[in-house]
């Protein structure tokens, strides 16, 4: 079955959105939606670098994003920047740098194409077991530091005074998100990761009354734009990465216009 | 700086700061501050807008780092916080009872209980964004209060709330210190309310106006056990 392109591709789909949609919630919550933006494009440099030291690419981005993580915990304390200034020196040097350091090596033909939009229909069993597993790693570590995450997005400070140590979480969930972006390149690609994070967090948060609720229904509407983007498609010869983030945007439109929503109307 | 416990003793205080200063960006955001908080007293910080009384708040609490003076809490401190602001983004769906459970689990008749003391048991569960002012801090010492602290914090709790609604947050405070036997340390800015009710009154004033505080602490009246920083 795994043989088929066409069920490789949904199957990596479906694991990618079940993580990366979940994940979003805390992205919209915490308002990190540029700086998942900045992973994503730090990723750019993440390929060239791997291409210079002869690394899996995938290997390559994971590093590049650990490091603007850990480069923007640093700066955020230590600059009188202001965090969206950074955000934007971050994303856009690394895409800069990304592209000089390719254009020494003009022999290496990179697709850049693939690199931005992402070529779900590429998908390799190893790169599904890498999602699956991987996926499964991200919501275990979500599901053991949820209390952790959602005291310390309400308030740092009373996450603090419980001793729920509010700043590991910050970082923990940093390094998730830089995981998850890394996995999933090759799926969406650089530009269109962070919709697959915030859209279905944005479509879900419309009819959630509780956190836990958001989630799961964020993950279900990732679930149904992977569905609807593969199959749109596949009928119609689109491209399948923007297929599936103008599907999540579609069901954000239906959900948000639609005239009932238990979430606001409740009391 | 250190911050130490102290051996078991049930007279000793539950915290206690000597001398204690916070500095940021080269500037002293307070300074020379003694406060002391021993079990079942309610005891007043007040000082005026600007004076560092969060700040000082959050260094008892230990939030903040000091950056001279000594901070001594009792040991195995169960602390209860009321924040002056919870700023929830309007994007996270909370209800009034899962705002509850937030950083611990509690058991349902605890809750039930914890909401009857605060007078928000009838109010069903609704999203806390169509709380008021009020609902909304009463909901938050209820969050305290479940934690069954030794010290209890409260950062201006009757702040943007309409007079009679403080008052009856001030005497629900009040009520609480004897029933849980916990210390409580109520940041204000209501000095006369402070004179009236308060065991210990700590005064804090701008770091520039030392001599304010002196003659603040002389010439202030005389309640019961007014102490001030030298």
């Amino acid at each position: 079955m795994l043989d088929d392109f066409f069920v490789r591709a949904l199957a990596a789909g479906i694991g990618l959105a079940l993580v990366a949609s979940t994940a979003g919630c805390f992205v919209v919550w915490r308002r990190l939606s540029y700086f998942g933006e900045t992973i994503a494009h730090s990723a750019l440099l993440g390929v060239a670098l791997a291409i210079l030291l002869n690394l899996h690419l995938t290997i390559g981005i994971f590093a590049t994003a650990l490091a603007v993580v850990g480069l923007m915990y640093f700066l955020e304390r230590r600059d009188t920047l202001p965090t969206d200034a950074l955000l934007g020196l971050l994303a856009h040097g690394g895409i800069a740098l990304g592209i000089v350091i390719l254009s020494f090596f003009p022999n290496m033909r990179v697709d850049l194409h693939a690199l931005l939009f992402g070529d779900i229909l590429a998908v390799t069993r190893t790169d599904l077991a890498v999602i699956w597993v991987g996926g499964a790693a991200a919501l275990g570590v979500l599901w053991w530091n949820w209390r952790a995450l959602l005291a310390a997005t309400v308030s740092a400070d009373l996450a603090a005074v419980a001793r729920l140590r509010p700043e590991r979480a910050r970082l923990v969930f940093g390094i998730l998100v830089a995981a998850i972006i890394a996995a999933s390149i090759k799926i969406v690609g650089v530009l269109l990761i962070v919709a697959l994070m915030v859209i279905p967090a944005a479509t879900a948060r419309r009819f959630a009354t509780s956190p836990e609720i958001m989630a799961v229904g964020a993950a279900a509407v990732g679930i149904l734009a992977v569905l609807g983007g593969l199959f749109g498609s596949m009928s119609w010869d689109t491209p399948s990465g923007p297929s599936i983030v103008v599907t999540a945007l579609a069901l954000f439109a239906v959900v948000r216009f639609f005239p009932f929503a238990p979430g606001e109307r409740k009391r | 700086m250190t911050v130490g416990n102290v051996q078991p003793d049930v007279s000793a205080p539950l915290v206690e700061a000597r001398n204690i200063g916070v500095l940021r960006d080269e500037r002293w955001i307070f300074r020379h501050l003694d406060l002391k908080v021993d079990r079942g007293k309610l005891v007043f910080l007040i000082g005026a807008n600007g004076a560092g009384k969060s700040t000082c708040a959050k260094a008892v609490l230990g939030l903040v780092e000091i950056d001279e003076g000594t901070i001594r809490r009792s040991p195995s401190l169960e602390i209860g916080y009321v924040p002056q602001r919870l700023a929830v983004s309007p994007t996270m769906p909370l209800s009034l009872r899962r705002l509850i459970t937030i950083t611990d689990r509690f058991p349902a008749r605890d809750i039930e209980a914890a909401l009857e003391a605060v007078g928000l048991a009838r109010l069903g569960d609704p999203p806390i964004t169509t709380l008021s002012g009020g609902e909304f801090q009463r909901l938050l010492l209820a969050r305290a209060l479940l934690q069954r602290p030794d010290l209890l914090v409260l950062d201006e709790p009757g702040q943007g709330i309409d007079v009679a609604g403080s008052d009856v947050l001030q005497n629900l405070i009040g009520d609480i210190r004897h029933e849980l036997g916990c210390g409580v340390l109520l940041i204000s800015h209501d000095i006369k309310r402070a004179m009236d009710t308060g065991d210990d009154v700590f005064v804090l004033v701008p770091h520039e106006q030392d001599d304010l505080a002196a003659s603040l602490a002389e010439g202030g009246g005389e309640p019961p056990d007014t102490a001030a920083r030298t």
